[in-house]
């Protein structure tokens, strides 16, 4: 049900297959008191063991070990169905997984209270979502505000313009959120994955409704800006146009 | 962030958001001005009659006898002898008689023909002069001094009924000699003189014998007086005999020429038990009649509350149906804005946040409706207020806060919440996983 493809041993396997080693940030970051730091220092950043996952009694995903190394950039590969945003969701600590047990910078996000599953996903992940959905009725700056709040950390409007800088997109902070194109809400929700700096960036199907020319300056960009900021990259997708960028791959 | 995120959302959709409030502000103004215009309505009502107990006058209708004898706003029901409301005023249970003999008005305020106990009654004090002594001496109340910039010493002359425009008696001017104080009670509105003086106003006026006959509205005034003088002045000098108790000596000693009526009689009771007696007698054994200001008012009060009511229960509807459509769009807004609230759940934010988020705006929307509502209803009885005032009727104060307000507020917004709490509990049961991977 599912292949998992690596070229190289330990932390190497970033993007293209260099290793990323840019920052182990561990910014805005509360750590579980089950594992020594130094321990969970070591750890891979994203830990997956005998995960399966039903619905309505069909076994929908199955994974029974995976493993992203801090700094890696990895590609879940798949068709329509197949499970990668219920594994994404999952990660996320979205959904419930039937079975098995998901850690995320060490810490258990599986079989704790909802409460601190949204506290640890407000943290330690950013999310793009397939639909690159933002608030439309509020400012980009104000996107980014309530990505910070919900993250528990303070307004910064210092870190904010960095990243719209980052991205070709400053002009843009004080544009209505329903106002903009598609491919300037894109630059936009990956500046808001990235804004917190978590160490665990999950992008779903990101490129999938793009041409070639703006799949490929989507996906530069979420790569650049993981690697800027230190962070793990999760993408999936079904989209094989993206497929080589990647050296690591897990395929359901 | 809530509240942020809550207006920006009323703020997305201005021409929803308005319609909504307005709703619910117009069916909170409409009670706000009913409970305000009854409280008072009923508060000067109760102040008003308080200090009589019971008022005897000319059969017919009761409460029109209260309406003109103490409120001084209809038709007297027509005139008393005199020798025979003395029967009343000597009664043992009977602790003062004050007359009242009506017919004129200066500007629409009624000249009250009266004794000194009628300031009494009311505890009022001359702010400036002195109190009226003589024939043709006026005290005038604070509103009517105000109003027309009456001053002791000035000269005022009277008009036949109550109309601003009946025809005047100007060869009888009256001496303004003294200016109540305010009392907040019918005494601001209007002018007091000695009984004597109405008496030699009709007297003067015409030598038909004391057949009288109420003021009638629109009557075209005779200025001769042959049949719509309240009463017909005596002969001078003293007359002989005991004064009985509560009856003014001066016009005992009017009544003793000759026939003398008055419109009405003002009576405290010495005794509660006076109560149950005196009205009684007072309806069976003369040819007067006895009605209570008290039992009158709440009459008029029940009349009046009929109309009320439907009005109250027409601004309750209107307010449901605002309430319902506050329900409808925080429903229709929730199920447009879904994605959204999974986003924000993706994002990190809990349950309780989503459910703060929805309930945020509907609060938005109450208290602004209620907020708008209270300033409309007040506003419109203070506008309302400030007219009446023009046109010297009773004012209604638009800037106070009748009691029934409070629970109204609170029943809004106890209603209110509670239609917000469903699409509340919606937004925190929303799943944003399932809803994600929908689109």
């Amino acid at each position: 049900m599912w292949r998992h493809e690596s070229p190289g041993e330990g932390p190497a396997g970033g993007i293209d297959g260099k290793t990323n080693g840019a920052g182990r940030r561990q910014d805005a970051v509360t750590h579980s008191p089950d594992l020594p730091e130094a321990v969970r220092d070591q750890a891979p950043m994203l830990e997956i063991r005998g995960l399966r996952h039903q619905y309505e009694g069909r076994t929908v995903l199955s994974v029974p070990s995976w493993d992203v190394l801090r700094g890696e950039a990895s590609l879940v590969l798949g068709p329509s169905g197949s499970g990668k945003s219920t594994l994404l969701n999952a990660i996320a600590g979205l959904a419930t997984p039937t079975e098995g047990t998901i850690r995320v910078a060490g810490e258990a996000m599986t079989g704790i209270a909802p409460a601190a599953r949204d506290a640890l996903r407000a943290s330690r992940i950013g999310l793009v979502l397939q639909t690159l959905h933002l608030i439309g009725v509020v400012t980009v700056r104000e996107n980014l505000r309530i990505a910070q709040r919900l993250a528990g950390l303070p307004p910064d409007d210092a870190r904010i313009d960095e990243v719209l800088a980052n991205l070709g997109i400053a002009n843009l902070a004080g544009a209505k959120a329903r106002q903009l194109s598609v491919g300037e809400a894109q630059r936009v929700a990956i500046a808001r994955a990235v804004v917190n700096r978590p160490p665990l960036i999950l992008a779903d199907e990101p490129t999938s409704a793009l041409d070639d020319a703006n799949c490929e300056k989507a996906l530069a960009l979420l790569l650049d800006q993981a690697q800027a900021t230190g962070a793990t990259l999760v993408v999936a997708t079904h989209d094989n146009r993206i497929r080589e960028r990647f050296a690591k791959r897990l395929e359901l | 962030m809530t509240l942020r995120l809550a207006f920006a959302y009323l703020a997305s959709r201005p021409l929803a958001t308005i319609l909504h409030v307005l709703m619910l502000a117009l069916g909170v103004a409409t009670l706000a001005f009913l409970l305000l215009f009854t409280s008072q309505a009923e508060e000067r009502l109760a102040r008003d009659a308080k200090p009589v107990d019971l008022v005897v006058g000319a059969k017919g209708s009761p409460l029109q006898l209260i309406l003109s004898s103490v409120f001084h706003v209809d038709i007297p029901t027509g005139n008393i002898g005199l020798e025979e409301s003395k029967a009343i005023s000597r009664h043992p249970m009977v602790a003062s008689a004050t007359p009242v003999a009506l017919g004129d008005s200066y500007r629409g305020h009624r000249i009250v023909g009266t004794d000194a106990s009628f300031l009494g009654l009311y505890d009022a004090k001359v702010a400036a002069g002195r109190p009226f002594k003589e024939e043709m001496e006026v005290v005038v109340g604070s509103e009517v001094a105000r109003r027309h910039q009456l001053a002791p010493g000035a000269k005022i002359v009277g008009s036949h009924g109550l109309a601003q425009t009946g025809p005047g008696h100007d060869e009888d001017p009256f001496e303004v000699v003294g200016v109540l104080a305010p009392t907040g009670t019918v005494i601001d509105r209007l002018v007091l003189t000695p009984v004597e003086s109405v008496w030699h106003v009709h007297e003067h006026h015409g030598d038909a014998p004391a057949k009288t006959v109420p003021e009638a509205p629109g009557k075209k005034h005779k200025h001769d007086h042959d049949d719509d003088e309240p009463a017909k002045a005596p002969p001078a000098g003293p007359a002989p005999g005991a004064v009985p108790p509560g009856m003014p000596p001066a016009l005992m000693a009017a009544s003793q020429g000759g026939r003398l009526e008055i419109t009405a009689l003002l009576v405290k009771y010495r005794t509660p038990l006076a109560a149950a007696m005196l009205p009684r007698l007072v309806n069976s054994s003369t040819s007067m009649q006895a009605a209570s200001p008290a039992y009158e008012s709440a009459r008029l009060l029940d009349m009046v509350g009929v109309g009320v009511q439907t009005l109250q229960w027409f601004a309750a509807i209107m307010m449901a149906s605002a309430a319902l459509s506050v329900f409808v769009a925080l429903t229709s807004a929730l199920q447009e804005r879904r994605y959204d609230l999974a986003l924000l759940r993706t994002l990190g934010a809990r349950p309780l946040r989503l459910a703060s988020l929805t309930l945020a705006e509907g609060v938005t929307l109450l208290v602004s409706g209620v907020i708008l509502g209270l300033a409309l209803g007040h506003g419109a009885a203070h506008a309302l207020g400030l007219w009446l005032a023009q046109s010297g009727s009773w004012p209604l104060a638009g800037l106070a806060w009748a009691p029934g307000e409070t629970i109204l507020v609170a029943a809004v917004f106890a209603g209110g919440f509670a239609t917000c709490l469903v699409p509340a509990v919606q937004a925190y049961l929303s799943d944003p996983a399932s809803l994600l991977a929908k689109r």
